[in-house]
């Protein structure tokens, strides 16, 4: 049943990482996102697989669903490698046609394969250990400052929660119009991709219609509740940090020195700088 | 004093075309007074675009007389300083359980209003709790409401209004989109709410067979107030409510056809005990002649 599905891609278990406020999970994230692009030897990169085996492992989330999140990104990471592999500039190794492999170009693609990795699995660490309501929770609360701005930080973060609350609604609306249409004789499945983006056409109409007319009825339905923004609401849930996420964030700051320094200090420069 | 009052309400729909030229006026409620008294159960019939829902959405300021005033609890609801006091005092239901509820999971739906009116943390978990069992829901707090049934969500529905402790509950055909036994799910938790916990419940509908406990029925029909009374003298009047495109429950039409055939029937029979009381309470005068 379509209205089974689990949104973004949660992995439901009891972990210390599941249990981090999300503002930890997603400043972390970001951090370590930032040390990736600091490195210039390859200790720092070893270090920051340590780190990172280092979270999964307390996750309690299976490697396997970490590399889940890589395939969809094989593509984009196949296409940086080969670009790097083929078109840097430097020492000849070896020549095929146009297109030659220097010693440069070698480094430098193991290097964005390396970091790109990291990068995919650090922020998958993160969406598989915290739901989509925490996240935007955790958004919010962590954005509240971009209000000084004129930010609405406080609608989009409302916005997001229910769109993922009318995900399985319109799934489940899209599937029944679907057997409305071919019931009708409607073809979905044949023809080129021309055609069958055309067969939408019949799909797409009535689904805005119907989202539309849910979005008036919840709107009214909230102003009912008496909603009217962010201004004074209380939070039935409010993210109140524990002496594990200070702790949590201890251990990002180690991280962030020890790996920073080990990851730039010239004594281990490898060969190619 | 009076819990909902309305003056010679009026409400106007403008409709216009594509450059915004006024293509017609239709007058959705017409000249209505009424007056609900607190701890009421009363209930508004009538057939689709009778102008009840439109009534309704009077009650909780959603929508603002084009004419006449409302009072609830006293308030005036075209006074904007009073909006939040009166959607506060006055909850409503909607008809389609999924459009009204936002949270992902129950607990946090119910939790919604109170956290608007800015309840303290700790007082929205003790609303959530009492408000859930209210209505009977407590065990599904952690359910999302994609998992739920219908007559469930509607259940939930109400719970997130009970949740602002309001004086006063409208509901606006909670059952339409519901299976019988889902319907009478929550007639029999809004039924509980007007005995148990006093609240004065509004309660729109088509089914006739939903407003006989209620204290007072009104029959609207082309935005004005047709029929008005007890429920067993409005459902006496067969014919009328016939008239007004209305299905008076079978038992009450089994009756009348009977009474017609010259049975000695009182007017009015609601339920299926009440007829078989009177049938078998005949039968026996027959026998002992």
């Amino acid at each position: 049943m379509l209205r089974d599905i689990t949104l973004g891609q949660f992995y439901p278990t009891e972990s210390c990482i599941h249990r981090l406020d999300p503002r930890v999970k997603l400043g972390g994230t970001m951090l370590y996102i930032i040390s990736l692009f600091c490195f210039k030897n390859a200790a720092g990169y070893l270090l920051a697989a340590l780190f990172l085996a280092l979270v999964v492992r307390l996750s309690k989330v299976p490697f396997r669903f970490m590399v889940k999140g890589m395939k969809s990104i094989l593509f984009l990471l196949l296409i940086t490698v080969g670009f790097n592999l083929f078109l840097t500039p430097g020492t000849p190794l070896v020549s095929l046609w146009k297109l030659q492999i220097t010693r440069e170009g070698i480094i430098l693609a193991a290097t964005m394969a390396v970091r790109l990795s990291l990068l995919i699995i650090g922020s998958s660490v993160m969406t598989l250990t915290t739901t989509p309501n925490h996240l935007t929770d955790g958004m919010e609360k962590m954005l509240r400052p971009l209000k000084i701005f004129r930010l609405p930080v406080h609608e989009v973060a409302m916005m997001m929660s229910i769109a993922l609350r009318f995900i399985p609604i319109l799934l489940e609306e899209t599937d029944r119009i679907m057997k409305a249409q071919i019931a009708r004789g409607a073809d979905f499945e044949s023809g080129n991709l021309f055609k069958r983006a055309k067969a939408m056409v019949p799909l797409l109409v009535p689904l805005f219609i119907s989202a539309f007319r849910r979005a008036n009825d919840l709107a009214m339905a909230m102003e009912a509740r008496c909603y009217r923004g962010g201004e004074g609401r209380t939070k039935m849930k409010p993210l109140l940090y524990t002496r594990a996420d200070y702790l949590a964030y201890g251990v990002l700051v180690f991280y962030m020195v020890f790996s920073i320094t080990a990851g730039r200090n010239t004594f281990y420069v490898l060969p190619w700088k | 004093m009076k819990m909902i009052k309305t003056d010679k309400l009026t409400y106007e729909y403008i409709r216009r075309d594509d450059d915004g030229n006024v293509e017609g006026i239709t007058t959705a409620v017409d000249n209505v007074s009424l007056d609900v008294d607190a701890g009421e159960f009363i209930a508004i019939l009538g057939h689709n675009g009778s102008g009840k829902s439109t009534l309704a959405k009077h009650i909780n300021a959603i929508l603002n007389p084009t004419h006449g005033t409302v009072w609830v609890d006293g308030k005036d609801t075209s006074d904007e300083a009073n909006l939040w006091d009166i959607r506060q005092t006055a909850g409503m239901v909607f008809q389609n359980p999924d459009n009204q509820i936002i949270g992902q999971v129950v607990e946090e739906d119910v939790g919604f209003g109170p956290e608007n009116i800015g309840i303290p943390t700790r007082q929205i978990w003790e609303r959530v709790e009492e408000s859930l069992r209210a209505v009977g829901m407590y065990e599904y707090r952690k359910y999302s409401p994609n998992k739920l049934s219908g007559g469930q969500k509607q259940r939930v529905s109400i719970a997130g209004v009970l949740a602002m402790h309001p004086k006063c509950i409208v509901l606006d055909e909670p059952t339409a989109m519901l299976d019988p036994n889902g319907r009478k799910e929550v007639i029999r938790a809004v039924r509980a709410l007007n005995d148990v916990e006093k609240i004065t419940v509004v309660l729109i509908t088509h089914y006739m067979e939903e407003t006989i406990h209620a204290d007072r029925v009104f029959v609207m029909d082309r935005g004005k107030i047709a029929m008005e009374g007890a429920p067993r003298e409005v459902f006496s009047q067969v014919d009328k409510l016939k008239e007004l495109r209305l299905d008076v429950p079978q038992v009450t039409l089994l009756a009348y056809e009977l009474q017609k055939r010259g049975l000695q029937l009182p007017n009015g029979i609601l339920t299926v005990q009440e007829l078989t009381q009177e049938l078998s309470r005949i039968l026996a005068e027959r026998e002992r002649k």
